[in-house]
């Protein structure tokens, strides 16, 4: 066992670095994604990354799959995070492309695989219901062949990012009759320029619109769109949230996080001295590094296991857990540290006319609204109670 | 030991529980919020009507003779419909300078006008630098000639924007963060080289960046001893926090009740969430931060107007129990209501946006433990 980097992982940690430094567009580098920001922005680093070929790194080879090992891959991450580079949205990369290459049919593969590579096509995730959250079995959204179509017909919620989409993996009910819930659900990609779709974005408590209710009425969708076999869509769902669920804790860019609150806290002044020399407010600080790297290495096992040939399992359920409470606890903490300059509300000043600078410091200026946002962290994925109720089932054997 | 209201303290509660209801229902507050002006002044004139903005004041200074727990109880019903006019800043804060300090001239001039709700303030005391300590002030107060001349900035003035008048603190001598030379003000917002930039909060209230560009302030704008403020400014942000400590009671009573009925209501598996013990159990533990955290306002409430040491120990207490418990309990809020308790369109939100502030207000919980240790080992 040995933690340190070999001198090939250093001299591939300096090539990525290099090629972040000369590539990376300059007017992105304020870095962090803000809700106001275009698709274009979004999508630019993907689409260097894809002609690069380093947009999918943990797909396999034969994909476009970089071949890296967990520790390159762990490496592509952290360098990624020192410039809070805005990475590839993950439905494409990590959601719907797996399901793709392992469970789609070739012409799905040969459709598909190469706009999630490039960047060029925007894919959503329509699994949640207003009905049907936690309990995702429970799904209504029905689709009922006709011919060589599916009609769907239902509604989505929830849906992230859905007004720039032009595809969506939806998961729809074609057995109603199953005996049970999760049988008789099939796993559907659809254009979500066909005509029935109707998306409507939802304000959040941030103050931002990034997920939306996605209404499908009459949706004709070619059946050559399913995925895998009708009404074993559960599986694929499965396999999906086992993958969304390990990006999902973050490390990476949370590291990043520490640091950036570690110069917050030095330049913020507690009784004349940084407050970063404040012992109460320091030891914070290190708690918060001291569980991350337990999920640091925690997760380094886990891609190891993965490497070795065991897939995601329901260990991806404590990174879930502890990656997003330590997001949460990350961006408190940086709340706190900006004290009475967290208050004012940036977004709604555009509205009053007043922004011609800024109100207190740069970084206090959205240390609310991404506290506030951050809360989505333990409900969305799978709620944090249903990651415990996982581990409960799978792990304990309760 | 008396926990109990008097039938006046019922009465006012109840009428105030009828007042907040008819006006602060979640789509009334939205649009109010979002106004042009972010509040609205007939709420304010109603509140003077109901005699409130005269409550803590004595008889004599045309008040109703009220004390702390009248203020208690009126921040509380303000705390459950997430009440955004300016009452603690005109009345708790500025009300609470002229009645400790205020000369007989000072009080017939200001009082009259907090009472019949013209006159509306806004306490300016944070700096950008300062953080929570009120002596950490850049901002000075030159004598000239009889008066005195005022240059600073002063961070995020709660209800600034509707204010007619401030209340300022400033550096009148002595180094930054001496605890003497520091002086208190009241000066009129309309006077030469007062400069603001209003903004809304995230709590959806009203706030300003307030800059003083030699502001010239006659001798008797300065309230209290000059210098000798630091005690003054402690007692009375000592009441604000009291205050304070009701409005977010009330403010986690409605958090915690909506969170009780949603659990009912929304089903999954088959069942209502409420159901599954680990959710119950969690709403156990926000019922009983909400429990203590009411003891803790009232022992603050009920300790202002003991000792100075007395005083600080019991308000840092609630201040850090109760900075904790919002927390607490604004976050359990939102993750029992799933994904709708993220939107902007539910009233929890709301609730939630106003627990997260409060902890900055007047020194959050870190400040108020140091205070807490430094008193309780000193
Ligand atoms: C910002 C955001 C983005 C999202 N993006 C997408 C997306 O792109 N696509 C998509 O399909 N969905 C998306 N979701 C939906 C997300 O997956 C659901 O919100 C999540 O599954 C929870 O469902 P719910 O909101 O209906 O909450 P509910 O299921 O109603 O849960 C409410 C509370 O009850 C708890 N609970 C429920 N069941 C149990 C149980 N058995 N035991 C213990 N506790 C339980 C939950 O943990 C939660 O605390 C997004 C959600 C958010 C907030
Ligand atoms: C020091 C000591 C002194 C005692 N003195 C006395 C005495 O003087 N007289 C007397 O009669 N008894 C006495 N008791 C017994 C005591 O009342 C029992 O230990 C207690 O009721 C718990 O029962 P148990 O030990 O069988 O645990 P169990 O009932 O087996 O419980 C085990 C665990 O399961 C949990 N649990 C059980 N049911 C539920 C549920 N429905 N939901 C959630 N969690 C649950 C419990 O909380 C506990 O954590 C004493 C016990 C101790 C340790």
């Amino acid at each position: 066992m040995n933690l340190e980097f070999t001198p090939e992982e250093l001299a591939f940690r300096d090539e990525v670095r290099s090629f972040i430094a000369e590539n990376y567009p300059k007017d992105l580098s304020s870095g962090g994604m803000r809700d106001d920001m275009s698709p274009e922005e979004l999508t630019a680093w993907h689409k260097i990354l894809g002609k690069k070929g380093w947009s999918t790194p943990a797909w396999p080879e034969q994909y476009g799959g970089t071949g890296w090992t967990p520790t390159q891959r762990y490496i592509w991450s952290e360098e990624n995070a020192r410039v809070n580079a805005i990475m590839p949205l993950p439905f494409g990369v990590s959601m719907v492309g797996p399901v793709i290459y392992t469970f789609g049919s070739e012409e799905q593969k040969q459709q598909h695989l190469p706009g999630i590579r490039s960047g060029d096509v925007w894919w959503c995730q329509g699994y949640s219901e207003p009905g049907a959250g936690s309990d995702l079995a429970s799904l209504t959204t029905t689709a009922v062949r006709d011919g060589d179509h599916y009609v769907i017909n239902g509604q989505k919620t929830w849906t992230t990012l859905a007004q720039h989409a032009d595809w969506g993996f939806f998961l729809c009910r074609t057995d109603p009759d199953a005996a049970k819930p999760q049988e008789g659900i099939s796993f559907i990609l659809i254009d979500m320029n066909t005509p029935g779709i109707e998306v409507k974005p939802i304000k959040l408590i941030d103050g931002g619109y990034e997920v939306n209710e996605t209404w499908l009425t009459d949706v004709r969708v070619p059946v050559e769109n399913l995925v895998g076999e009708e009404n074993k869509g559960w599986t694929y769902a499965k396999f999906l949230l086992a993958h969304e669920r390990s990006g999902i804790a973050g490390v990476a860019r949370s590291k990043r996080g520490v640091e950036q609150l570690r110069d917050i806290a030095k330049s913020e002044q507690l009784d004349g001295k940084p407050l970063m020399s404040d012992f109460d407010f320091a030891r914070k600080v290190s708690q918060l590094e001291i569980d991350l790297s337990a999920l640091e290495i925690t997760e380094l096992r886990t891609l190891a296991g993965e490497q070795a040939g065991k897939g995601p399992g329901p260990e991806s359920s404590i990174l879930k857990i502890k990656g997003t409470e330590i997001q949460q606890r990350l961006t408190e903490l940086t709340l706190e540290a900006v004290g009475h300059y967290g208050t004012p509300y940036y977004a709604g000043m555009s509205d009053m006319g007043s922004n011609e600078y800024p109100i207190g410091p740069d970084y206090a200026q959205h240390s609310a609204a991404t506290y506030f946002n951050m809360r989505k962290t333990s409900i969305y994925g799978g709620s944090n109670e249903i990651q415990r109720n996982i581990i409960t089932k799978m792990i304990l054997g309760l | 030991m008396d926990f109990n209201f008097t039938d006046e303290q019922t009465m006012v509660r109840d009428s105030l529980t009828r007042m907040v209801r008819e006006n602060y229902d979640t789509d009334t507050r939205r649009a109010a919020i979002g106004s042009d002006s972010g509040w609205r002044p007939e709420v304010w004139a109603q509140l003077a009507e109901l005699g409130l903005l005269g409550m803590p004041f004595s008889e004599e200074d045309g008040g109703f003779g009220g004390g702390a727990v009248d203020s208690m109880i009126v921040m509380e019903e303000f705390g459950k419909g997430l009440v955004v006019e300016p009452f603690v800043p005109t009345v708790v804060c500025a009300g609470g300078f002229l009645k400790h300090a205020g000369t007989a001239a000072q009080k017939e001039e200001h009082i009259g006008g907090i009472v019949d709700g013209s006159r509306i303030f806004a306490f300016a005391y944070a700096e950008p630098r300062g953080r929570f300590d009120y002596a950490d002030l850049e901002t000075t107060a030159k004598k000239d000639g009889g008066g005195y001349v005022l240059n600073g900035h002063k961070a995020v003035v709660i209800g600034a924007p509707w204010a007619t008048h401030l209340v300022v603190t400033a550096r009148t001598s002595g180094g930054q963060r001496d605890s003497d030379g520091i002086s208190v003000f009241v000066v009129d917002k309309s006077s030469a080289g007062v400069v603001t930039r209003d903004y809304p909060t995230v709590d959806g209230r009203r706030a300003s960046e307030v800059y003083f560009e030699n502001v010239a302030v006659p001798a008797e704008a300065l309230i209290g001893e000059e210098g000798k403020a630091l005690p003054l400014i402690e007692v009375v942000t000592d009441e604000a926090i009291a205050a304070q400590c009701a409005e977010v009671c009330g403010a986690m009573k409605v958090a915690h009740a909506m969170t009780v009925d949603y659990s009912r209501q929304r089903k999954q598996f088959g069942v209502p969430i409420g159901s599954f013990q680990v959710l119950q159990h969690r709403m156990v533990d926000m019922y009983t931060e909400y429990e203590q955290s009411v003891s803790m306002t009232y022992l603050a409430t009920l300790k202002l107007g003991e000792s100075e040491v007395e005083r600080k120990l019991a308000v840092s207490a609630a201040k850090v129990r109760i900075g904790q418990a919002a927390h607490h309990i604004g976050q359990e809020a939102i993750q029992i209501h799933g994904g709708m308790g993220m939107t902007d369109e539910l009233a929890i939100g709301h609730y939630f946006k106003r627990l997260t502030v409060f902890d900055a207000e007047f020194g959050n919980v870190d400040h108020h433990m140091k205070r807490h240790v430094a008193l309780a080992s000193g």
